[in-house]
């Protein structure tokens, strides 16, 4: 008989809770003990906001099986949406960051669900241009209103997103994925990807779903834009175009579609990568480019696939191998 | 083994068991006919279906058969006629929400949700029998849990029906072909309807795993008390197991009847000699 | 007199987007696949007939004639690496594959030859007047040169062999295949043709704007797709009436409303489009069948 010792649910839980907040933990030793300078520990919310952004896109390329291409207009929504706000009302930081985090997400998730109403009637290819649109008009909106300060960007704006908010958020933002996928909901959404017709005969209301996963993809995606204009304290209009939307779907592709814990991987390395190496910036979108064909021809399912990670498994059968080393041993012993 | 049931004529379009008579049909349908930009590829299909009722839909290759079956689930729409399915106009409604209301179906090119397990693509179609909301979902509330334990035992309840319970942790894609067909008619049922349709469910299998789909197919009327519906072109298997049978060429009903009745039927003789003696695969 | 400059500046851009969206259109026909690289294939040529002029200081006729033949070479060869291995994969493998050739032709190109614009020197200077007004003969040439290409690309398709194949194909693949049609061959035809076209855009594109950078070709690609998408993918009228229709509506919207806007008002036309009518203005409708 195999034991497991993480095999009821409520287990594992606390394991996953425990496992974050020792990393948690160890950042915060890292950076409040100067361990890690400035500038290294600023790295920690690109890294988180771009967690967000391509866990978000998953859901919507990976899980749902649509290729959106104007992700980073949603992102935009979401920076401009917080910034506007924050820069308006004069509210104790935390409560105004989270309203304006909150607000960020319904922003962008109405977006989600007006672009993604029309869009989504189309499949493939069709969707991926049409959301391609999408994101070049939200662009061109945002370049031509006042409010949003037009093509010279919206600057002033406070720097409340610290290394412990883009963490915090970042988890929660991931945790969301993961249960939504691990649901009902996240079930029909998958049945999309799966077959599109053989759900709507299991009784999958397949218009509605598609619109939900594309929605909250969207709200998240607006998230991480609250955190990014509130970490940069600028915004500049022409960041959020076509090529931010196809660098996020690198990393997406990268990971694997279809793979929360590829995209935490994929996002953390390709954010970190050209930071650290001097001098790679030229070469960094060349790399990407070669990097997104030669995992699609030689890899297409992405470095994870749809692998996704359990802690509580992957201890399990940890402690079975130590188990049966001691076996062996006491075996070789007697 | 043959059932032995006496057809009885009801008074519009046909006939049904006699044991169903004091029930209403499941499904009466009623003058149906789709165009496909000036083709007429079903033209005045009228038929009547009892409660627990095993009826086939038979005819050469290219007759119309698999369209009723999408006519029928508004995978099209069908440009003519009246379906009642538990006495309801299904007119101008969704293939979802047909499922909704009673009506599954299985699909003539296997069409699983291949990349999940088994357990989940049964899961799937318990969708509806789950009530939690997105929101309980994320924050994992008790209702969650109750519901998606209580699915999973009728998951595994739907798939011992047919003995794939110890199959419930493969993926779906990687099964033997008759556990896929078998995969797929579990799938449909759990959506708890109450006609099953069945598109070639004996298509690519040989005459053993046949005879055990006959005996399933009985089983699943008899377990669910739901009618059946399908369409095949083994004639071993629709005689056996069909109580009434439809014979549909062109796109039209050319005979309806009980196996012995449309055997001996000179007009289904011609359409099937005339077209071609190897069609019976 | 705006409004006839505005027209004749919309049907000489328009021009060169119909060529474009041929190509897309072609290829879209026969693989099934938006190919997103086909806006750098213009780049591409605009820097190759760039750099035999104004580095090797050939003739522009022997120029324009090797960078037609380095486009459509590069076309198929693009289509021999990245395409090819994917075509039984699914569609969005390969789209997102053909967006990793269109980044890779634009940085690469960032790399060698700078980010920075170069300038081009118009072939075709001088105007042409008439009456008090005057057409710059860049704008004749574009299309006449564009209409003599549609009338050839027709006749290809329609009354030649390879024509034949090419519909063929489009049609049903395994089907071409099995009536001895060879399919390979044929693929890398239509995307040397396509690519050939572009290389036609790109020099009247070069020639009436004077400018060429690395990045230029992506919202030209974009701006021809939409208009492939406009027309009907995969008709050659219809590309052409898109392109028209897409060049004049982004000139007037120049000209009426502000050049800010022209961009969203191309993709509005484009999102009407589809939800109006995927299948396009002259384009077929077609269901998946169950």
């Amino acid at each position: 008989m195999e034991k497991k010792l993480f095999k009821s649910t409520k287990s594992r839980y606390i394991l996953n809770i425990l496992a974050i907040a020792l990393v948690f933990a160890v950042i915060a030793l890292l950076i409040e003990g100067k361990v890690l300078n400035r500038y290294q520990a600023n790295l920690l919310i690109p890294v988180c906001y771009n967690i967000i952004l391509v866990v978000s896109l998953n859901l919507a390329a990976g899980f749902l099986g649509q290729l959106p291409l104007g992700h980073a207009g949603f992102m935009a929504v979401g920076a401009y949406t917080a910034a506007i706000f924050t820069k308006a009302v004069d509210l104790p930081g935390p409560l105004e960051f989270v309203i304006a985090i909150v607000l960020a997400a319904l922003m962008a998730g109405l977006f989600g669900v007006l672009i993604g109403l029309p869009a989504l009637r189309l499949r493939g290819d069709y969707l991926a241009i049409i959301t391609l649109g999408f994101g070049e008009i939200i662009r061109v909106i945002i370049v031509n209103l006042s409010i949003t300060g037009g093509a010279f960007g919206l600057s002033g704006i406070q720097g409340h997103t610290n290394y412990i908010w883009a963490f915090v958020v970042m988890v929660i933002s991931v945790y969301i994925v993961v249960t939504l996928i691990r649901s009902r909901h996240g079930r029909a959404i998958l049945s999309i990807r799966e077959n599109e017709i053989a759900a709507e005969s299991c009784g999958i209301h397949t218009t509605y779903y598609k619109t939900l996963g594309f929605a909250v993809a969207a709200a998240l995606a607006g998230v991480a834009g609250a955190l990014y204009a509130h970490y940069l304290k600028i915004l500049d209009p022409s960041t959020f175009g076509f090529m931010k939307s196809c660098e996020l779907l690198v990393m997406v592709v990268l990971g694997g579609m279809g793979s929360v814990i590829g995209s935490v991987i994929s996002a953390t390395g390709l954010t970190l990568l050209p930071e650290l190496l001097r001098g790679f910036d030229d070469y960094r979108m060349i790399v990407y480019s070669l990097l997104l064909i030669i995992v699609m021809i030689f890899k297409p399912s992405g470095l994870m696939g749809t692998y996704d990670f359990s802690l509580g498994g992957t201890m399990d059968s940890f402690f079975a191998k130590i188990r049966s080393l001691f076996k062996r041993k006491e075996a070789k012993n007697k | 083994m043959k059932t032995h049931t006496k057809m009885v004529p009801v008074p519009s379009q046909g006939i049904i068991p006699e044991r169903d008579l004091d029930k209403s049909p499941v499904l009466e349908i009623v003058r149906l006919g789709i165009d496909f930009g000036g083709l007429t590829a079903v033209e005045d299909f009228s038929l009547i279906i009892g409660r627990t009722e095993i009826a086939g839909l038979i005819g050469p290759n290219g007759a119309g058969k698999t369209t009723v079956f999408n006519l029928l689930t508004n995978v099209y729409e069908p440009t003519r006629g009246t379906i009642l399915l538990n006495g309801r106009n299904t007119r101008g409604l969704k293939t979802y929400q047909l499922n909704k209301m009673g009506i599954a179906r299985t699909f003539q090119n296997i069409r699983l949700f291949k990349d999940l397990t088994v357990l989940d693509n049964v899961k799937i179609a318990l969708h509806n029998e789950m009530d939690y909301s997105a929101v309980e979902a994320v924050l994992r509330l008790p209702s969650y849990w109750r519901a998606e334990r209580i699915s999973t035992e009728r998951a595994m309840e739907l798939l011992s029906v047919l003995g794939m319970q110890d199959m419930a942790g493969s993926i779906a894609g990687s099964l033997p072909y008759g556990a896929q067909r078998r995969l797929e008619i579990v799938r449909a049922l759990a959506t708890n309807p109450s006609i099953l349709l069945l598109d070639e469910p004996a298509a690519g299998m040989n005459p053993s795993e046949t005879a055990e789909l006959m005996e399933n197919i009985r089983k699943i009327r008899d377990v669910f008390n739901i009618a059946i519906l399908l369409i095949e072109h083994d004639m071993n298997l629709v005689m056996g197991v069909c109580e009434g049978i439809a014979v549909l060429n062109y796109g039209r009903i050319i005979a309806k009847g009980t196996p012995e009745e449309i055997q001996n039927n000179p007009t289904v003789i011609e359409a099937y000699l005339g077209h071609s003696g190897g069609e019976q695969a | 007199m705006l409004f006839l400059s505005q027209l004749i500046n919309g049907i000489q851009i328009g021009s060169i987007y119909a060529l474009v969206a041929l190509g897309y259109s072609m290829v879209y026909g026969i693989v099934k696949l938006i190919n997103f690289a086909h806006g750098d294939i213009i780049m591409m040529g605009s820097y190759a007939v760039w750099f035999f002029i104004a580095r090797l200081n050939l003739h522009p006729a022997v120029s324009i004639v090797l960078s037609i033949l380095f486009c459509a070479f590069l076309g198929v060869a693009i289509e021999k690496v990245a395409y090819k291995p994917l075509r039984n994969s699914p569609r969005i493998s390969l789209l997102i594959t053909a967006i990793g050739v269109s980044f890779l032709l634009q940085y690469g190109m960032q790399l060698i030859f700078t980010p920075n614009p170069r300038m081009f020197s118009n072939l075709f200077p001088g105007q042409l007047p008439i009456g008090n007004f005057s057409i710059s003969n860049a704008t004749l040439v574009t299309i006449g040169v564009s209409i003599c290409m549609m009338v050839l690309l027709t006749i290809l398709v329609n009354r030649t062999k390879m024509g034949k194949a090419m519909r063929a194909v489009s049609e049903d693949n395994e089907a071409a295949q099995l009536m001895g049609i060879n399919v390979n061959n044929t693929i890398s035809f239509t995307f040397a043709i396509g690519s050939a076209l572009a290389a036609v855009a790109a020099v009247l594109y070069c020639c009436s704007y004077q400018q060429i950078e690395p990045t230029m070709g992506s919202m030209l690609g974009l701006k021809a797709f939409v208009a492939a998408v406009l027309g009907g993918i995969g008709s050659i009228p219809g590309a052409v009436l898109g392109g028209l229709l897409i060049g004049i509506a982004e000139s007037f919207t120049k000209g009426y409303l502000s050049s800010a806007l022209a961009d969203a008002v191309v993709f509005g036309i484009l999102i009407l489009v589809l939800l109006i009518k995927p299948a396009g203005i002259l384009g077929r409708n077609s269901h998946e069948k169950v």
